[in-house]
C-alpha cells in the first residue's frame, strides 16, 4: 500500500514538474491556445453549414419584370438565417455578366427570371427560372440551390393550389386540394429538437482529435526532450519506479489535453451554436477513455525515439491518417469498404463515436458501453505492451 | 543504508557491454575501496562513459557482473540508486525551473523530507557559490553555473558514491579550478568518487588511482606516479625534438629504433618520443641526420600520463599542444607543457 502511494506521489511530482515546465514555455503556451481555435475555425471554413448562408451575394437578372418575378424577388430577399438575410440580391443585366462575376468570385450564384415568365404562367403554361451556380464551391452551391429550389417549389405549390381553387370555383375543400397537389407529406423526426448543423457533427470529432493528439504528441515530445537534454538520466538514477515516470508524464499531458478539448468545446458552443445534449460528466469520461486508449501507443513511440523531431514526425504520420479514418470529419459510411475496415481498428473511431452519441444524441452510459469497452480493451492491450517495452528500452 | 564492512564500494567482474557489433566494454575487472577518488582516463570512445552508465544502472551489462555499494547493479538496481549521485555528460537540470526548484524536485525524486531538502540545498548552493542565483531559471545560466548547480543536485542526497563523467568538460578555467578542488574535498569527506576524464592533468591532480582505458579495456591501473614508472621501469624519458625537414621515412626510422616506445607529432616538425633507455637519444639524433634533417631544439622531459598512454597503446590519446597552437605555425610552438 505504501508503495502504491509512493508510486503515485512520485508520478504527481513528475507531472507537476512537467506542467510547470510547460507553463513557463511561452511558445508552447501560445500554440496550445491557438491550436484549438484554429482547428475549430478551420473546419468552419472548410465545411460551411446552413447557418453560414448569410448575406450571400447573389446576382439577379430580371428579364421578366412581371408580377410573378416581383413576388419571387420579395420572397427571396426576405429569407433569413437567424436575424440576417440569407442573400443580398444584386441586379445584373445578363446571364453572361453573372457568369463573369462568378468567375471573379464576386457573387456566389445568380437567379435568372427569363422574359415572359409571368405571361407564361398567366396563360397556363409552365414557367422557367434559371439558377446559375458557382461550381468552384460545391458546398455553398448545393446549400444555396437547395434553399432556392425549396422556396420555388413552395411557391409553385401555392400557385397550383390557387389555380385548382379557381378552376373548381370553391366546390372543392381546401384540404382536398392540398392532398391533390402534394399527396405525400414528409415528416422528419430527430432525437433532439431542431436541426443540428454540421458543427454539431464535427465538434465531437475535433474535440477527440485535438485532445488525443495533444496527449500523444505531448507524451512522446516530453520523453524525447528529456532524453535529448539528459534530464531523463536524473529521473532514472533516482530510486523511483520507471512506471511512475510514465504515469507522471501521462498525468501532465492528460491535464493539458483535456484543457485543449475543453477549449474546443467552449469555442464550438459559444461561436458555432453546438450543444451538449448528453451528460457532461459522461463526455469527460469518454475523453479520458480516449486518452487512455492512446497512451500506450504514445509511450511505445516515446520509448523508441531518441529525438524530439523524430517523435513529432512519427506522431504526425500516425495521427494524420487517423483523423480521416476515424470519421471525425466525414461520416464513415462515405468511405470505401477497405477504409471502413481499417477505421474499425483505429481507436479514435470509437472516441468520436462515443462522444458524438453523448453530445448529439444525448446517450447515457449504457448506450455508449460498446465504445467504452472497446477503448478500455485498446488501452489495456497497448499499455501491457508498452510499459515493459519502455522499461526495457530506457536501460538498454 | 547497508554498511558493507570491508567489501569494496565498487566491485566489477568481467563486465561487458556490446552495442550491436561494437564491443564498448570488454571484460572489465575492477575494485574500488570506500573513500577513494578513482579515475578513468582515456580518449573519447574508450568505454569510460559506458562503464559509468552501467555502474549507475542506466545501461544493462551484456555480460559479467558488478556491485556498487555492495548491491548488484542488475538485480538490486533500486538499492544502487539510493547510494549514488551522478553528474553525467549532459547536465541534469530543467532549464525552466530555478536552481532551487530543480534541487527541490530531485530531492523529492529521492524521497527526501522537505526540511532536509531545504537545508541541504541551501548548504550546497552556498558552498558552490550559487546562493545569489538560487531563484533564477537555470536556463539563463552559463555552462559553468549550471554545472555548479548540477553538482549540488548530485550531492543533495549525500550519496555514498559519486559518479562524475567529464565534470569539467567545456568549462571556463575558474569554474574548472573550483570544481576540481570541490571534488578533492568530496574525497576528503569520505565519499567514493568515480571520475572520467580525458585530461591528464585532471586525473593526476585528483585521483588516488587511475585506470587508463582504451578500446573498452583497462590497459593500466595504478597511482599516477606508478603509472609513469611504467615507462622503462622508471628510467623512461620523453624527448621533445623540433626537426627541420622531417620526413615520413625519418619518422619510421625513429619508430623502429630500439628503446623507442612511442612517437607522436605534437605539431608540424615537433616530435614527442617516448624512450625506455637513455641511449636512445643518440640514436634519434643519428636517425635525423641520416634522413637529411636538422634538429632545431631538443628537450628531455619527465613522462606524463599521455606518454604512458602512448607507451601502452601505441596511439595518441589527444595531442594537447596542437590544440593550443594551430598546426602550420610551427615557430609559435614554443609552449612547454604545463605540469
Amino acid at each position: 500500500m505504501k508503495r502504491i502511494i509512493g508510486f503515485f506521489r512520485d508520478a504527481l511530482h513528475i507531472g507537476g514538474k512537467d506542467l510547470k515546465d510547460f507553463y513557463r514555455d511561452r511558445a508552447r503556451i501560445i500554440s496550445f491556445l491557438i491550436m484549438p481555435i484554429f482547428m475549430m475555425l478551420l473546419t468552419g471554413f472548410i465545411f460551411p453549414s446552413q447557418s453560414s448562408l448569410k448575406n450571400l451575394p447573389v446576382g439577379l437578372i430580371n428579364q421578366d419584370g412581371g408580377p410573378v418575378s416581383e413576388e419571387m424577388i420579395s420572397v427571396f430577399s426576405q429569407m433569413k438565417t437567424g436575424d440576417t438575410n440569407v442573400m443580398k440580391l444584386k441586379p445584373l443585366a445578363s446571364e453572361d455578366e453573372a457568369k463573369q462575376l462568378i468567375k471573379e468570385q464576386r457573387i456566389s450564384g445568380a437567379l435568372v427570371f427569363p422574359e415572359g415568365l409571368s405571361d407564361s404562367l398567366k396563360n397556363k403554361q409552365q414557367g422557367q427560372v434559371i439558377i446559375v451556380t458557382d461550381q468552384s464551391n460545391p458546398q455553398i452551391s448545393s446549400l444555396l440551390t437547395g434553399m432556392l429550389e425549396q422556396a420555388l417549389s413552395g411557391m409553385g405549390t401555392q400557385m397550383e393550389t390557387q389555380a385548382i381553387a379557381d378552376m373548381t370555383g370553391g366546390r372543392m375543400p381546401q384540404e382536398a386540394i392540398t392532398a391533390m397537389v402534394t399527396p405525400i407529406q414528409v415528416q422528419t423526426r430527430g432525437l433532439i429538437a431542431g436541426n443540428p448543423n454540421y458543427f454539431q457533427f464535427v465538434a465531437p470529432g475535433v474535440m477527440a482529435m485535438v485532445t488525443v493528439m495533444a496527449v500523444m504528441m505531448g507524451l512522446a515530445g516530453s520523453v524525447a526532450r528529456e532524453k535529448e537534454t539528459g534530464t531523463l538520466d536524473g529521473l532514472l538514477v533516482a530510486p523511483i519506479a520507471r512506471g511512475s515516470i510514465v504515469m507522471g508524464k501521462t498525468f501532465a499531458q492528460t491535464v493539458r489535453g483535456l484543457a485543449q478539448g475543453a477549449m474546443v468545446l467552449a469555442i464550438a458552443m459559444i461561436f458555432f451554436g453546438v450543444r451538449v445534449y448528453g451528460n457532461f460528466a459522461l463526455l469527460v469520461v469518454m475523453l479520458i477513455l480516449g486518452i487512455f486508449s492512446f497512451v500506450g501507443l504514445g509511450i511505445l513511440i516515446s520509448a523508441m525515439v531518441e529525438e524530439q523531431e523524430t517523435a513529432m514526425t512519427i506522431m504526425m504520420t500516425v495521427t494524420f491518417p487517423m483523423l480521416f479514418l476515424s470519421g471525425a470529419f466525414f461520416p464513415l459510411q462515405q468511405m470505401p469498404g477497405f477504409m471502413q475496415a481499417i477505421s474499425k481498428v483505429v481507436p479514435l473511431t470509437y472516441v468520436v463515436e462515443g462522444l458524438r452519441q453523448v453530445m448529439v444524441l444525448g446517450a447515457g452510459f449504457t448506450q455508449v458501453l460498446r465504445p467504452v469497452l472497446i477503448l478500455l480493451a485498446f488501452g489495456a492491450v497497448t499499455l501491457a505492451i508498452s510499459i515493459p517495452a519502455f522499461k526495457r528500452v530506457v536501460t538498454r | 543504508m547497508v554498511s558493507n564492512g570491508n567489501e569494496h564500494d565498487i566491485q566489477v567482474e568481467g563486465l561487458q557491454k556490446n552495442f550491436g557489433e561494437l564491443e564498448a566494454v570488454k571484460d572489465l575487472e575492477l575494485q574500488v575501496p570506500h573513500g577513494e577518488i578513482f579515475g578513468f582516463l582515456g580518449p573519447n570512445g574508450a568505454g569510460k562513459s559506458t562503464t559509468i552508465r552501467m555502474l549507475c544502472t542506466l545501461l544493462r551489462p551484456s555480460g559479467g557482473s558488478a556491485s556498487v555499494a555492495g548491491y548488484d547493479i542488475v538485480t538490486e538496481a533500486p538499492e544502487v540508486r539510493r547510494n549514488i549521485g551522478l553528474v553525467a555528460e549532459k547536465i541534469i537540470l530543467y532549464d525552466r525551473l530555478s536552481a532551487k526548484e530543480n534541487l527541490y524536485f530531485f530531492g523529492r525524486m529521492n524521497h527526501m523530507p522537505e526540511e532536509e531538502i531545504k537545508q541541504r540545498s541551501a548548504k550546497w548552493l552556498d558552498r558552490l557559490g550559487m546562493t545569489e542565483w538560487k531563484d533564477k531559471l537555470t536556463g539563463t545560466f552559463s555552462t559553468g553555473m549550471k554545472q555548479r548547480v548540477n553538482i549540488a543536485r548530485a550531492l543533495l542526497t549525500s550519496p555514498r558514491i559519486m559518479f562524475l563523467d567529464e565534470p569539467t568538460l567545456g568549462l571556463d578555467p575558474q569554474t574548472t579550478r573550483a570544481i576540481r578542488s570541490f571534488i578533492k574535498e568530496m574525497g576528503e569527506q569520505g565519499i567514493t568518487v568515480i571520475l572520467t576524464t580525458h585530461q591528464m592533468a585532471e586525473a593526476e591532480m585528483l585521483c588516488d588511482r587511475i585506470s587508463i582505458m582504451d578500446h573498452g579495456t583497462i590497459v593500466a591501473l595504478d597511482t599516477a606516479t606508478k603509472l609513469k614508472g611504467l615507462i622503462g621501469n622508471g628510467e623512461g624519458t620523453v624527448l621533445d625534438v623540433l626537426i627541420d625537414g622531417l620526413t615520413e621515412e625519418m619518422r619510421q626510422a625513429i619508430t623502429s629504433l630500439p628503446g623507442v616506445k612511442g612517437l607522436a607529432e605534437s605539431e608540424a616538425g615537433r616530435l614527442r618520443i617516448t624512450t625506455t633507455r637513455p641511449s636512445a637519444l643518440g640514436a634519434v639524433m643519428q636517425a635525423v641526420r641520416d634522413g637529411g634533417g636538422t634538429i632545431l631544439s631538443m628537450n628531455t622531459l619527465e613522462p606524463n600520463l599521455e606518454d604512458v598512454f602512448l607507451h601502452l597503446t601505441g596511439a595518441e590519446m589527444r595531442v594537447e599542444l596542437s590544440s593550443v597552437v594551430p598546426s602550420g605555425h610551427p615557430q609559435m610552438g614554443r609552449t612547454k607543457r604545463v605540469r
